[in-house]
């Protein structure tokens, strides 16, 4: 009985205790880690990927999965910017943020009506998108842009960064949306057995298409953000980033099968990620080695979460 | 193949370090507004030989490169280990993966460690400002190596006059072709600086040739593997072509992969731009023309020292120190 306790504790809160576990780690090792000035830091750099693991989340939990969230993230960033550069900062950032939500709702349209396997849908958008941003860019950054957008990614509210809290307001929102509105049981319902879902009188197709949208959304909001960090619309960026935001919301305890999961869980697997890139840049730990290192955790992780499932 | 090349490659990043001190001191020969730097250069050294440290002792140099997934860039690293040595400092390096928003986060990072100077090799001129920005808050010197940054305080700035270099590649290439003959371009990096820069370089010297022209103008990222690919195409396209001008050697050895495949090597040669070790190898074998050595490990060099400078609050006098460039041909 206690066993079984215990086995249940690891597998909800598993990955809170490697978290804990690697912040003790890192603030032993080095004195710079542990300094609220640094916690700043790394919450705004895993802000971004916060961002895309949230949506991430919704995909994951309607057991699908969105692989088109970098370029995504890339293409809004950039028609956002080249909107803003004339049309100003409002139409610039909605801009942004429509074509992103555009984008996620026809992959969606693109999975649900003409039975295309997310997989592959979103591989496909991965490429529409990313060749869109350079075909919009030509290839290069888009620069220019008004001094008052570097709020978005460098302002401070107090001494907080703005990125910081935005990420705790999207984080709340989208959790009350998963635990307490009828669209994030469906979500559950739809994710965790489709044709029981259909049979129940949910509209699934609905359902996916809206998780899709919500991951294209917030896709456009972090091409906002990063195009604010760096004071450009970059036509790279978010490359490889699609990784990072399944990785974060695996190591939070989703099922990549879908129903199964909590959003609390990606926050935390996001930030483990982003503890791992500070911390051992903090150690002086080569570039290399840090990619080893990021694989091992991440393969810890799922491992002690699949010990604790039996 | 891979095991011999390690012995001459090791070799020639001796010969390269011989050089760069020579280079050193002819620079501060040529230009007088280094001269400074030279006497300094002189009490570092008797500073070196008494064995006595008369600046701080410690110091930490933060590097920050924007691939290491690049010989280049790698040789610029070993450049700025090896001085930093000599010098008795700590260097701690970060690699950005070409990533601008990774290098942001590497540059605050460095800020958080609090090292004393910060030598950065940017991504990208415009997404890099914010976090020169960000150093120079933080009352952090910060200097550019190779590629320059838009905005921001920067004391100085450490890089190969790439005009010059395209310019001299396209001289090359145009005493070859006897002043006539059909010229394919692969660009870098659209709107990457160094792209530009060679481009402009090479393209303002081969217009002064009415019999020169060329033939086509594509870009392959730096890339090997997409040097190879456009250059396929290009080949499809071209039923002649007599020379080669890549923006870097990756491209051109990416093309050459793709001219021997279509055994017309014999009709066209290829002209590269950096002397990575596997260009100066297909220098030697015969398979490259020539390429525009750049000096990646004078950069690191001179960025180390340069840095050691400011932080013991040396007042440079200049903000851009070129670093030479010369065509390899054998």
């Amino acid at each position: 009985m206690k066993n079984l306790q215990f086995k249940d504790m690891i597998r909800r809160y598993g990955i809170l205790i490697g978290l804990i576990g690697l912040i003790t780690g890192f603030s032993v090792l080095s004195e710079r880690f542990f300094t609220i000035s640094n916690m700043l830091i790394v919450m705004r750099q895993t802000s971004i990927v916060a961002f895309l693991a949230v949506g991430m989340s919704f995909v994951i939990l309607g057991a699908g999965i969105d692989l088109s969230v970098g370029s995504v993230l890339a293409f809004s960033g950039a028609v956002g910017a080249g909107v803003m550069q004339n049309g100003g900062i409002f139409f610039g950032i909605l801009a942004g943020l429509a074509l992103g939500t555009a984008l996620g709702a026809f992959s969606g349209i693109v999975i649900t009506k003409l039975k295309v396997p997310a997989f592959i849908a979103t591989l496909a958008m991965m490429a529409i998108a990313r060749g869109g941003t350079l075909v919009y860019t030509d290839g290069r950054p888009i620069t220019g842009l008004p001094s008052s957008f570097a709020f978005l990614g460098r302002g401070y509210i107090g001494n907080v960064p703005f990125p910081i809290i935005l990420m705790l307001i999207i984080f709340i929102l989208a959790y009350i949306i998963l635990k307490f509105t009828r669209f994030g049981r469906y979500v559950y319902a739809t994710g965790g057995n489709i044709n029981a879902a259909r049979a129940s009188g949910i509209k699934v197709d609905k359902v996916i298409i809206s998780t899709f949208a919500i991951s294209g959304f917030l896709s456009g909001l972090t091409g906002m953000v990063l195009a604010s960090r760096l004071n450009s619309a970059q036509p790279t960026a978010g490359m490889g980033y699609e990784l990072d935001a399944i990785a974060a919301v695996v190591l939070g305890g989703t099922s990549l099968f879908g129903g199964e999961g909590e959003l609390w869980g990606t926050l935390v697997g996001a930030f483990i990620m982003g503890i791992l890139n500070n911390g051992l840049n903090m150690l002086n730990v080569s570039s290399f080695y840090q990619q080893v290192a990021k694989g091992v955790v991440i393969l810890i992780a799922i491992t002690v979460a699949q010990s604790g499932k039996k | 193949m891979v095991r011999n090349e390690k012995l001459p490659k090791k070799r020639g990043w001796k010969n390269r370090k011989k050089e760069a001190l020579l280079i050193n001191v002819s620079i501060s020969l040529k230009n007088k507004e280094v001269f400074q730097v030279k006497k300094l250069l002189f009490a570092l050294c008797l500073v070196a030989i008494l064995g006595v440290s008369a600046f701080a002792s410690s110091m930490t140099v933060g590097l920050s490169v924007s691939t290491l997934n690049n010989p280049f860039f790698v040789i610029l690293r070993d450049g700025a280990i090896e001085q930093a040595k000599v010098l008795d400092v700590d260097l701690v390096v970060m690699d950005a993966q070409n990533d601008p928003a990774k290098q942001v986060s590497d540059i605050e990072d460095l800020i958080q460690k609090k090292v004393d100077v910060i030598l950065l090799n940017p991504t990208d001129a415009d997404a890099l400002v914010p976090a020169v920005e960000q150093a120079n808050k933080a009352g952090i010197p910060l200097l550019t190596i190779d590629r320059s940054v838009s905005g921001g305080d920067v004391a100085l700035h450490i890089a190969s006059d790439n005009v010059k270099g395209g310019g001299m590649a396209a001289a090359y290439l145009v005493e070859q072709l006897g002043e006539k003959g059909l010229v394919v371009e692969l660009e870098g990096i659209t709107g990457s600086s160094a792209a530009r820069e060679r481009g402009q370089g090479f393209e303002t010297y081969i217009a002064k040739f009415s019999d020169i022209k060329l033939a086509a103008k594509q870009t392959a990222d730096f890339d090997r593997a997409k040097g190879m690919s456009v250059m396929e195409n290009i080949l499809q396209a071209q039923p002649k072509i007599d020379a080669v001008f890549a923006h870097n050697d990756e491209m051109a050895l990416g093309a050459i992969q793709a001219i021997k495949a279509a055994k017309r090597q014999d009709e066209m040669f290829v002209v590269g731009f950096d002397a990575v070790p596997d260009a100066l190898d297909a220098v030697k074998a015969g398979d490259m023309k020539a390429t525009v050595a750049q000096q990646p490990w004078m950069m690191g060099v001179l960025g180390v020292m340069n840095g050691y400078l400011v932080v013991n609050g040396v007042e440079l006098g200049v903000k851009f120190i070129p670093v030479p460039l010369k065509v390899i041909t054998e």
